[in-house]
């Protein structure tokens, strides 16, 4: 079967859980009124997922020019809200528009086009170099390190990392050719079907704190329980994938194991900068990176041992 | 409106909403197709175009900016944003050379039913100080008409988005945060009420000191 058939069958199961979903919070609504305030944020978080999973699934299905206009609009949105929250000054003015309108559409299209050894050294050597000469040649010296180092941390993170998802599509896999996508939706299943089980299994089982002081919603209870289910969803994903069971198993404790970390490191940044969430623009959710932190720090990751294993290129 | 300023109109908002993702914050009223005069802070030329789209559609097409006649005047294209596309209240700011009193021009848009937009501190804010000291033109407004709803509003982070001297829009998130209406009081002073509302509009400054979240 093809790629987009493969597809077709996981977004079918997708709603079949989001169908799930919307049911359970709609009896809970019902049982406990308009007015309670998890209830309203769960609904709300599944109906962003229903807008995501839609949208997810329409640009993984259009191939190569969906993924990589889609990455890159999240890229855009998540560097957005993370510039907002670093020092900028007018003298960083030139290397910020250097950032989003140079580097950020660069970096795409150098996906687009396969050019791996390109985009892997675009922003942290050329950009690395080339924007603190741009905020230098402004003269302004008040804290200077800190502003060039967050600037470049910003466009790591939300440029970088994002755009790794996307560069999936590069990998040339004997015996899976043209169904790339497949593994987009695996990394995205896996780090989202993880996110939300350590959620559940929080909320039914939470009481010990794994982090008090980054994120005192997360639990020793729901992260085994989440990074167990995830573990389970990735193995019986393995038909989406070029790994056995096993492997594909063993991959999504990896994308687990960074994606719960990655989310620590974003929420000891927003308490740094004294903030709740990144944004306000994915009702329940927060912002964008509130909804990416995971992926952001699992998709390098998971591309390079997929890379090193199984790719030709 | 005529079509292309409707069509201009559209593309301003689009390009706002790109570029700061703003959101409104009705925090102290909400979102009513209530006659009222929003006064703001002014740090960027595009603080009005920024409040302007936050406004549902209808309260969008009610609702004019005062501005200097000097400036939106001064090119062809600033008159059609400005006369067209804005509808905008324009006042001369050079006394010694103005025909119209600004007060009554405003007095006369509220009498025919608009909503204005103004910023009472006369001018950008360049310095580090949160505001200006306020102009008299709001107190002389809210004494000649004063029934009318007096509402603050914070416009958060556009001055970096394109700080003063720059001419390309850096995207960053904004908000714009609406305060509760208020009024002159009975016997109020001129200064008192200036400095009242002075405080009232910067008491809506975000305590986040990058404003936006």
């Amino acid at each position: 079967m093809g790629a987009n058939g493969d597809l077709i069958w996981l977004l079918g199961g997708l709603f079949g859980v989001l169908l799930a979903a919307s049911a359970v919070g709609e009896g809970l609504r019902r049982a406990k009124g308009r007015n309670n305030p998890v209830v309203e944020n769960l609904i709300d978080r599944v109906n962003a997922w229903w807008v995501m999973v839609v949208v997810m699934g329409g640009a993984l299905i259009f191939g190569r020019t969906g993924v990589v206009v889609l990455f890159g609009l999240c890229s855009f949105a998540a560097l957005r809200e993370f510039v907002t929250l670093t020092d900028t000054r007018r003298a960083d003015h030139w290397a910020l528009m250097a950032a989003f309108f140079v580097v950020l559409p660069v970096q795409y299209v150098l996906v687009w086009h396969d050019w791996v050894g390109m985009y892997s050294v675009l922003i942290p050597v050329y950009a690395f170099l080339m924007l603190p000469i741009l905020t230098a040649l402004r003269g302004e010296t008040d804290r200077f390190l800190a502003r060039v180092a967050e600037l470049q941390w910003a466009l790591m993170i939300c440029v970088f990392c994002v755009s790794h998802v996307a560069a999936l599509l590069s990998l040339d896999i004997p015996g899976f050719e043209g169904r790339n996508v497949l593994l987009i939706a695996f990394l995205v299943v896996v780090v989202q079907g993880s996110d939300v089980a350590q959620y559940v299994w929080g909320k039914l089982l939470g009481k010990t704190k794994i982090a008090p002081k980054l994120s005192p919603s997360k639990t020793v209870e729901g992260f085994v329980g989440g990074a167990l289910t995830a573990v389970l969803i990735g193995a019986a994903l393995s038909w989406l994938t070029p790994f056995t069971p096993l492997q594909a198993g063993g991959m999504a404790l990896v994308i687990v194991l960074m994606g719960f970390f990655g989310g620590l490191v974003m929420s000891a940044i927003k308490r740094d900068r004294g903030v709740k969430d990144w944004g306000h623009l994915i009702a329940g959710h927060g912002g964008f990176i509130d909804r990416l932190d995971s992926v952001i720090f699992s998709a390098p990751i998971f591309f390079h041992l997929t890379r090193w294993y199984w790719s030709l290129t | 409106m005529n079509f292309g300023a409707r069509v201009a109109a559209m593309a301003i908002v689009v390009f706002a909403r790109a570029v700061t993702a703003a959101q409104a914050r009705w925090q102290g009223c909400g979102p009513e197709a209530v006659q009222r005069v929003y006064f703001a802070n002014h740090t960027s030329n595009g603080d009005f175009v920024l409040l302007w789209s936050v406004l549902p559609g209808a309260l969008k097409q009610q609702t004019r900016p005062v501005a200097a006649l000097d400036y939106w005047l001064s090119t062809p294209i600033r008159a059609f944003l400005g006369r067209q596309v804005f509808n905008a209240v324009l006042i001369d700011r050079r006394p010694e050379e103005r025909k119209e009193d600004p007060v009554a021009q405003m007095a006369q848009a509220l009498d025919d039913g608009s909503s204005l937009i103004l910023f009472p501190e006369g001018g950008r804010n360049t310095t580090e100080a949160p505001l200006l000291p306020f102009k008299t033109g709001l107190y002389h407004l809210a004494k000649t008409r004063p029934t009318v709803d007096l509402v603050p509003v914070w416009i958060a982070n556009l001055n970096r988005v394109m700080p003063k001297g720059e001419v390309v829009p850096v995207p960053l998130i904004c908000t714009v945060t609406f305060g509760a209406p208020m009024h002159l009081g009975v016997d109020e002073e001129k200064a008192a009420f200036l400095e009242r509302a002075s405080q009232a509009l910067a008491a809506l400054a975000p305590a986040n000191a990058r404003g936006a979240v």
